[in-house]
């Protein structure tokens, strides 16, 4: 089991020094050292010689993926690709354009993301899990058809549609919520319920759907007739026998984003005014902040490789058929 | 005048005589042509395909254009379409800002000095609408409508009677009650914006029909050409990796896995971040505003593209696996067929349903991704018409007092309709398609 995992996370190595590799050419390409001296030290009177010494100082002055002055295996790692890639492997993501320290920064908005990401995700899962299983006890009648058709409407409709209207009704009209903020502990809970509810109803329709193939693909099978047989009650059956089954499929595409939920939804955040790293991330977007946009991608990875290997490890605990 | 089409113009056209050709192509077999009738056999199916025939229409309508050299007219030297040319009245008379749909004055007081130098506020009226006569006209509109209908209806009646009817019918009558209602509402609102502004006008006053009917354009370009990227890219690699197995499979494994490990939309956004600042760089690549902002959807599409062939590509490769080991390829092989020969003609063909049913899946969430990619800031250049920049304005209208509505309204039916369709029509054909669906 252990020889396992650590054989996973040894296969992670190469996928995120591809994922360093697509975002250093991204990059590089557009905000070259220079540029970023030019940012850093001001747009009035940079001369040629401030660049260098800038550069020469943070170690930018380094060719970009093969250096043909050193020698032996330097000729590889001393260049400006090894030099950020082991930068961002140990989590240094250096400053923002503002000059304020990027890991100190998203410190700080996890939790902020993570108070309104942990509760939709939880919430979504069990609304969605007990809408399906009641639809596939009601399946085939005029309930059932009528809820799929509900479901493909809500599904239908951008997410941005769920929050804008959802702010004029509660917010605007009927003054249930504050429009949009954020403050810590029990004080915060009038703040998120209003995301973390629209949140669970813009995901309603695909989820609903979902679980619901995946508990109609179960019900078919032989081992539910047998259970049938036996004389169990429908309930009984789905409980027990179709909703312990759909666990293996649910569990692969539940268990990757888990790790996700730290990154906190763009939109939602920004929409709400919620200090999270989605809105930082919005905000880096739209400031172009390079600096900033890389270490979301590189965490953004390293969140989703630490979700396949949790899937991974989930099926050993869960299916007793996968032995290691 | 004379044509000037833009690069998306090409692709779009091109991509609509393609699956033409392919249609014709797979007319002679007869197992696709069983597949097709069944997945029209529904009526919704049926009633969603007319309607995204109709947006089609709009969208190809929009992608003739035309470059105006008349030194007499105003906006000489710009770049017009021909949607644009029908909507001339809307395009180039606005008004000075809000006003509601159907409004004969504006949303919002200005302050009026009148003869006697008295300031008073007051609403002012719109410029270029003309109330009187609105049954008439909508009595007219409509009857335009009808006629309109009826007449193709007639025609394509004719024309199944013809002999070109074969098997059980289809649903004909759900597509043309669609097809109606969708005419004679068109025909209504189109004699209307002659009159009023239908859908009312933004914050500088443009009119919102028109956004909307340009949005449509925006919006199905993203759906459909993207699939000109992931398409070739998921299929070469996909079968390949399938077929060829060993490091092979290994380095696209190995790619797809990667590139899927990022975040969408953060790829996304850095992709265009790239490119905007690139295009800064280079401001001399575009003549018009035009057409920087076509080879900015362009780009957008690439990046789409490049970020959502893995998906389909893993499912190819699954599928190349399984049949690989079947007896018939097996055989191919025996007799000593190429392996080129033997992925074009053995396998392929038998990846279509996975690929159709792709296509038509995706569709529907890139329509609704542009929205997204556009309130964060990396949509479509922010002087094009799409839905995403109208919801995006939407947003401060939304809390303004009293609320400006009727832009996230508009772009709210158009982009509903639209996506509605697309969901219906790609359950269908998965429902139709998917060999899992046999009981």
């Amino acid at each position: 089991m252990f020889i396992y995992i650590l054989r996973r996370i040894l296969y992670a190595v190469p996928i995120l020094i591809g994922v360093n590799l697509i975002t250093f050419m991204l990059f590089f390409m557009v905000n070259s050292p220079d540029d970023m001296a030019r940012v850093q030290l001001g747009a009035k009177q940079v001369t040629p010689q401030m660049i260098e010494a800038w550069k020469v100082e943070r170690g930018y002055d380094k060719p970009l993926f093969y250096n043909a002055e050193a020698s032996g295996v330097e000729k590889v790692t001393k260049t400006l690709f090894v030099q950020e890639s082991s930068k961002l492997f140990r989590f240094d993501f250096g400053r923002s354009d503002a000059n304020r320290d990027i890991k100190e920064d998203i410190k700080a908005r996890m939790g902020p993301s993570l108070a309104i990401a942990l509760p939709t995700f939880l919430i979504a899962l069990v609304t969605n899990i007990s809408l399906a299983l009641l639809l596939v006890l009601f399946r085939g009648t005029v309930l059932d058809t009528t809820a799929m058709v509900i479901a493909v409407m809500i599904m239908s409709v951008s997410g941005l549609f769920y929050i804008i209207a959802g702010q004029v009704l509660f917010s605007k009209i009927w003054h249930w919520v504050p429009i949009s903020g954020y403050a810590e502990g029990w004080e915060g809970i009038r703040f998120i319920i209003l995301p973390v509810l629209i949140g669970v109803f813009s995901g309603l329709g695909s989820g609903v759907r979902w679980y619901r193939s995946i508990f109609l693909e179960q019900i078919n099978q032989d081992y539910v007739r047998t259970a049938r047989a036996k004389g169990l009650s429908e309930v009984r059956v789905l409980f027990s026998h179709v909703l312990k089954n759909g666990m293996l499929p649910i569990l692969t595409g539940v268990v990757v984003i888990i790790p996700s939920l730290f990154m906190g939804s763009l939109i939602m955040e920004s929409f709400f005014g919620i200090p999270g790293l989605g809105s930082y991330t919005i905000d880096a977007i739209h400031a172009q902040d390079f600096a900033i946009v890389k270490a979301m991608v590189f965490l953004g990875s390293v969140l989703y490789i630490v979700g396949l290997i949790l899937t991974d490890i989930s099926y050993t605990l869960f299916d007793p058929r996968v032995k290691l | 005048m004379s044509l000037h089409l833009l690069l998306t113009d090409i692709l779009l056209w091109s991509l609509m005589i393609g699956g033409m050709a392919w249609g014709v192509y797979m007319r002679k077999a007869k197992a696709g042509l069983e597949a097709w009738r069944d997945i029209f056999r529904s009526p919704v199916a049926m009633v969603s395909a007319v309607i995204l025939l109709f947006y089609l229409a709009f969208a190809l309508l929009d992608s003739v254009h035309f470059k105006v050299n008349d030194p007499h007219r105003s906006d000489s030297g710009s770049v017009i379409s021909l949607l644009d040319m029908a909507m001339q009245h809307r395009r180039t008379f606005s008004e000075r800002t809000y006003s509601a749909p159907f409004a004969t004055q504006e949303y919002t007081r200005s302050v009026v000095v009148d003869k006697k130098g008295v300031t008073h506020q007051s609403f002012l009226p719109l410029k270029h609408v003309s109330p009187e006569g609105f049954w008439q006209k909508s009595m007219w509109g409509m009857g335009v409508g009808i006629a309109l209908a009826l007449l193709l209806i007639f025609l394509h009646r004719r024309w199944l009677r013809g002999g070109h009817e074969r098997g059980e019918p289809l649903p004909w009558r759900s597509a043309y009650m669609t097809f109606a209602i969708l005419t004679v509402l068109f025909s209504w609102l189109y004699v209307m914006s002659f009159s009023f502004h239908v859908l009312g006008t933004d914050k500088v006053g443009g009119d919102l029909f028109y956004a909307s009917l340009k949005s449509i354009r925006t919006g199905m370009l993203i759906g459909t050409l993207t699939t000109l990227v992931t398409l070739p890219l998921a299929l070469v690699l996909g079968v390949s990796a399938g077929y060829f197995r060993g490091w092979v499979d290994d380095l696209i494994q190995y790619l797809y896995t990667t590139l899927s490990s990022i975040p969408g939309v953060l790829l996304i956004a850095a992709g265009v971040l790239t490119m905007q600042v690139m295009m800064d760089q280079h401001p001399d690549w575009f003549a018009t505003t035009v057409e920087r902002a076509d080879i900015r959807l362009l780009f957008l599409v690439v990046i789409l593209g490049v970020t959502s062939w893995t998906g389909l590509c893993r499912m190819l490769r699954a599928e190349t696996l399984r049949i690989s080991q079947m007896d018939y390829v097996t055989a191919a092989k025996a007799f000593g067929v190429n392996s080129w020969q033997i992925m074009w003609r053995h396998i392929v063909p038998n990846l279509t349903h996975i690929i159709l049913i792709s296509i038509v899946l995706d569709f529907s969430g890139l329509v609704l991704a542009e929205a997204v990619l556009s309130y964060v800031g990396v949509g479509v250049d922010p002087t094009m018409y799409s839905w995403g920049n109208m919801i995006n304005q939407a947003r401060l209208e939304m809390a303004r007092d009293p609320m400006v509505w009727w832009s996230l309204f508009s772009a709210f039916i158009f982009m509903f309709v639209l996506v509605l369709a697309a969901n219906l029509f790609s359950d269908r054909v998965q429902h139709v398609l998917d060999p899992r669906n046999v009981s």
